[in-house]
């Protein structure tokens, strides 16, 4: 492909990844050069494992704001599910297994009863949602009591999943291989599809570089990260989640039916899809994520309270989303937004908090690099459709 | 020939208002129909009740001389009925294979989609009608109006339908993206589709259409063979100048200065189409 033709694609957002690995890269270079740690296996450790449980949470982010939603609540949520973890498992002796189940299903039912109230009712899923961080807050509260903090054992796979289970080394490089390997066949089989249906394939030399492009970006974290602890489960719980999120979204008629309903609810509602059920779906999708984040969270902190996906974990979350490529008017955004995205938000924190800058710096900077983001989200949705993209907000 | 769809004695009224009165109508295979008339004519109503929008108040619509009654447009697909309507409905932020099979997707194993087939057979339908369309793989927001049109209507094909109702096709086009869609409208005849045309634009009906309907006020006033008729008579039948239907009794000297009138402004109106 023509330079050219590869930056216009870059201009225009059809390659919306480009612009913030680029800006990732830069990031960590900016911080390598400031604080020598930033770039030590130990701290990069830490960062990946940081990241999963907001990551989690702004995956869900990403499909709500697909179908052109949003949900502020997605921080309440994860605290209410992770404040019912605590107390179900701890004060009422619950299994710890079943009461993550019950953390999972309150969320999903929460993100139902949105989808319901949006679908049906036409209520502006702003304001709701809004109306539902209050609500949920409430509840979390109530159902830690009067402690307001619930503690939960260092010995419970929860606070080892979260914290210290690690993919030992082998099992990690025969992962990349698998990767690798799975990349490639891939890439081969659609190219004889592609040639045995008359279309343009790509070139040999095409899937050697992107096979080899993909072993070194898995294949180096790896080795480097390996020098520390490694590769965490619970990040292996994120990638496979980013993962499968990206495949249903590209793939199935569900993904295909959330990015129509994004781009343009009328004609996907025209072309038979179930917009009322694709919009449920979606919330549900988000409020479960939310869940999932949150009981994440409280693992990695081994207690639940007041405070666990309160303040600014719903801001980060949605931050970590726009920032990743997501877009706030809808139909535009990937599941890999949610990595991407939430390794910048997190990059930031991080190498703010190693130059012993504290959470006030780390806010203006956040709150910087999301402006930028929504700039260019702006500037890219008035590049397509000027009328939409000037009246919407 | 026989008819495919037919229209007998068809009315439509929308409360007090007589949006169709009395429309006997037959719409066949290999022939672009052209339906015009000005502004609230019942060009638009009479494209929704072939296509299932919305039902009719009394008459038959018959295929193939048995009496149908369509409840929905997926109705009306169903008896190979298809329309491409005059709003674009695409999603700008899907490419033109997504576009095209939005809401029937072929899915291959483990329920995952085969882009590879859609992409293959896309690309067969939109070069089958000559629509200029480089790369398939690209959003519909990057793509020109006429190439957004193209996509529509090749959209409306891939059920193999018999008949085609395109509501203003040629509207806010250039030059040349008219004469791709018109091109692409005598591909469909070609085919052997029924395409039905509602149109403005006098020009483009006599480029394209072999019969020319003209609607006015809810009735169909005249019809002509586009062969043998001339743009002096279709705006004549338009504007109510020249047709002896519908005109009353005793024609004034008023009614005739303000067909007159009108006749003057159709005219600019298609000079200006002409030169769009």
């Amino acid at each position: 492909m023509q330079f050219g033709e590869s930056w216009r694609r870059v201009r225009d957002g059809e390659r919306p990844m480009v612009p913030i690995i680029v800006a990732l890269i830069a990031l960590w270079i900016i911080f390598g050069a400031m604080s020598p740690t930033f770039w030590t296996p130990g701290n990069l450790v830490n960062l990946t494992m940081q990241s999963v449980s907001t990551g989690i949470v702004a995956l869900g982010v990403v499909l709500a704001l697909l179908i052109g939603q949003i949900d502020l609540s997605v921080g309440a949520i994860g605290g209410l599910a992770a404040a019912l973890v605590a107390v179900t498992s701890m004060s009422m002796g619950w299994p710890l297994a079943l009461s993550v189940v019950l953390g999972l299903l309150v969320g999903a039912a929460v993100g139902t009863l949105y989808g319901v109230l949006i679908a049906r009712a036409g209520l502006p899923g702003f304001v709701l949602t809004l109306a539902g961080l209050l609500i949920i807050t409430g509840l979390q509260w109530n159902t830690l009591g009067s402690a307001g903090s619930i503690n939960l054992p260092f010995d419970s796979w929860l606070v080892q999943f979260s914290q210290t289970a690690f993919v030992p080394q082998w099992l990690a490089w025969v992962l990349v291989a698998l990767l690798t390997l799975g990349v490639a066949a891939g890439r081969v089989v659609t190219r004889h599809r592609r040639q045995a249906a008359d279309l343009p394939a790509e070139s040999v030399p095409a899937i050697l570089v992107w096979t080899l492009l993909v072993a070194v970006a898995v294949g180096v974290p790896v080795a480097y990260l390996g020098q520390d602890r490694g590769i965490g489960w619970a990040v292996v719980l994120f990638l496979a989640l980013v993962w499968g999120t990206d495949v249903a979204l590209r793939r199935t008629r569900w993904g295909r039916g959330i990015r129509a309903v994004g781009g343009n609810r009328t004609a996907a509602r025209l072309a038979g899809m179930p917009v009322r059920w694709l919009v449920v779906t979606a919330c549900l999708a988000c409020s479960t994520l939310a869940a999932l984040g949150g009981v994440l969270a409280a693992g990695r902190l081994a207690a639940a309270n007041q405070s666990t996906g309160g303040g600014e974990v719903f801001l980060m979350a949605i931050a970590a989303a726009v920032v990743g490529g997501a877009s706030l008017y809808g139909g535009r955004g990937s599941a890999w937004s949610a990595f991407v995205g939430i390794l910048v938000i997190q990059s930031i924190a991080n190498g703010l908090t190693l130059l012993d800058l504290d959470a006030a710096t780390r806010n203006i900077v956040t709150g910087a690099a999301l402006v930028l983001a929504v700039t260019i989200d702006t500037a890219l949705s008035r590049r397509r459709n000027p009328v939409t993209a000037a009246n919407s907000f | 020939m026989t008819a495919t769809v037919s229209l007998r004695g068809v009315s439509k009224n929308f409360g007090a208002v007589q949006a169709l009165i009395d429309v006997d109508l037959e719409i066949r295979s290999g022939e672009v129909l052209a339906v015009v008339g000005d502004n609230g004519a019942g060009k638009s109503t009479l494209m929704s009740v072939a296509s299932g929008s919305t039902t009719v108040s009394t008459g038959v619509l018959s295929i193939d001389g048995a009496p149908v009654k369509f409840a929905s447009p997926a109705d009306a697909r169903r008896h190979g009925i298809v329309a491409s309507p005059q709003q674009l409905a695409l999603c700008d932020n899907l490419d033109v294979v997504e576009n095209l099979y939005l809401g029937h997707e072929t899915t291959g194993r483990m329920g995952l989609m085969d882009e590879v087939q859609m992409e293959h057979n896309a690309r067969e339908l939109l070069d089958s009608l000559a629509a200029k369309i480089p790369d398939v793989r690209v959003p519909v927001h990057a793509l020109s109006g006429g190439q957004r049109r193209s996509v529509s209507i090749a959209r409306a094909l891939l059920g193999s339908p018999r008949v085609i109702l395109l509501d203003e096709p040629t509207n806010a086009l250039g030059v040349r993206q008219t004469a791709q869609i018109l091109t692409l409208i005598g591909r469909l005849r070609a085919r052997g589709h029924a395409v039905v045309l509602a149109s403005h634009s006098i020009t483009d009906v006599l480029a394209v259409a072999d019969r020319i309907v003209v609607m006015r006020l809810g009735r169909l006033v005249a019809e002509y063979q586009a062969a043998s008729t001339t743009v002096e008579e279709l705006l004549g039948a338009i504007t109510g100048a020249t047709t002896t239907l519908n005109t009353g009794s005793n024609p004034t000297v008023s009614t005739g200065a303000m067909s007159a009138v009108n006749l003057s402004r159709h005219t600019a109106d298609g000079a200006h189409n002409a030169i769009r």
